[in-house]
């Protein structure tokens, strides 16, 4: 069995997290079956695009139903997290609710650009999939909407406000950031998770 | 804090880096993958690529120069030129590129800036702008700044944010290749009037112009090429340097 299983669904381009793992060396599958994923070592739930589109297609797929009662190891990344949340302002949608958290927009402010494009860092660590990452190292972010702080951040970034980096809930792991594309902190990353 | 990016920019063609002085008299400046590679490893932000082979044959050797991209860089890329429809994107980001970036084709047809951002989410659309002060005008071009358009730069930058493009690749024209220093005012015009990030490009000669494009253009990226591959600037030294003068850099 493959080490990784990436769920498949209508939400962008999953290719970047697929050559992530060629890079560190780490064998998956991606797919869409529920047996598949239901039995899966350890899931990656990638994600670019829109929450209300991207919810429809789990929806439709019934993945709406199966990803919160998974007990395996599970990475939610970019819209991915977001969709782990309770409900999302892109859209107004109801997401999957592991995290009892919203997703909202970005406040304007003066001097800040929307979406956040670029490297910020990340700091207050709490995570094991942390571990060998440095407090203020650099991550890789692209995105309008964010996790304000609560119980389950484990990491923070600051933009316009402090916001969840990183959200963590019993086997549930979710990055706002592009671990895939975020150099050798985001395979850091990646390599904490394949060991976990 | 979020930081201001370093981008070094790779010329295309046949599955190797070329750059010119004002986008003629091409030079062989290396393979594109190992210099992608070293960039990445030196600390490079991000990375373009630009595409400046017509053929047919050429855009395949460039779907394959992608994927070993990928497959070799674990920071953000942008492939550009020559795309004109929803398939070539499609077709670039399967292979690995993390952004696509337009410009002619988006001058011809605005509409497609819409529907790439409506398929596939405006993170990965850059539309490249090449701009030229013809008659007391900043004028859009196109075909690698060869054909002036009836288009003020200004005002279609902000066109093409409103339909839905991601970031803003703005060239200078009139700066391109002087190593005189970006366009700092056109820059900083586009930039304060923007909503998204604006990548600035053409004339970087030194580190003071860096520092210049991020205080005075308020860029939110740099875009340089040449002065890259012919390591006349490190860029270690280049990202020091400017943290050293309270620039937000990733070190």
């Amino acid at each position: 069995m493959p080490e990784i299983t990436i769920i498949k669904y209508n939400a962008g381009n999953v290719m970047s997290v697929m050559y992530a793992l060629d890079r560190i060396g780490v064998s998956y599958q991606l797919t869409d079956k529920i047996e598949d994923i239901q039995s899966a070592e350890k899931i990656i739930f990638p994600g670019v695009g829109e929450a209300s589109t991207a919810m429809k297609s789990l929806r439709d797929n019934g993945l709406d139903k199966v990803i919160p009662d998974l007990k395996q190891p599970f990475l939610g990344t970019c819209v991915g997290m977001q969709l782990l949340c309770k409900h999302s302002e892109e859209g107004d949608v109801n997401c999957l609710g592991v995290f009892d958290i919203p997703i909202v927009k970005f406040p304007k402010k003066e001097g800040f650009k929307i979406p956040q494009t670029g490297w910020n860092s990340i700091s207050d660590f709490k995570s094991e999939l942390l571990n060998g990452v440095r407090d203020g190292d650099y991550v890789y972010y692209n995105h309008s909407f964010y996790a304000p702080i609560s119980a389950e951040t484990v990491a923070t970034t600051d933009y316009i406000l402090p916001y969840s980096g990183m959200l963590q809930k019993d086997n549930f792991y979710a990055c706002q950031f592009h671990s895939e594309i975020s150099g050798d902190v985001g395979e850091q990353i990646f390599k904490n998770f394949v060991k976990l | 804090m979020l930081t201001k990016r370093i981008i070094p920019c790779l010329d295309i063609k046949n599955g190797r880096t070329v750059k010119g002085t004002n986008f003629v008299n091409l030079r062989d400046a290396g393979d594109a993958v190992e210099l992608a590679r070293i960039y990445a490893k030196e600390g490079a932000d991000e990375l373009v690529f630009l595409d400046i082979t017509a053929t047919v044959e050429g855009r395949k050797t460039l779907l394959e120069l992608v994927n070993k991209v990928a497959h070799t860089i674990n920071i953000p890329f942008t492939v550009g030129g020559g795309i004109s429809s929803v398939a070539d994107v499609s077709a670039l980001l399967n292979a690995g590129a993390d952004k696509i970036s337009i410009n002619s084709s988006a001058v011809r047809n605005p509409e497609l800036i819409s529907e790439l951002a409506q398929e596939f989410g405006s993170q990965c659309i850059v539309v490249a702008i090449d701009t030229r002060y013809v008659d007391g005008k900043h004028t859009v071009h196109t075909h690698g700044g060869r054909k002036p358009t009836d288009l003020e730069t200004i005002s279609w930058a902000k066109e093409v944010e409103d339909r839905g493009a991601g970031e803003l690749l703005l060239t200078s024209m009139d700066t391109d290749g002087t190593k005189d220093g970006f366009a700092l005012e056109l820059t900083a015009a586009i930039s304060s009037n923007a909503g998204i990030p604006v990548i600035a490009s053409g004339g970087a000669g030194n580190m003071e112009h860096f520092y210049d494009v991020f205080t005075t253009g308020k860029a939110d990226a740099g875009l340089a090429a040449s002065i890259f591959h012919f390591k006349e600037i490190p860029i270690p030294d280049l990202k020091l340097y400017l943290k050293e003068r309270d620039i937000s850099i990733r070190l």
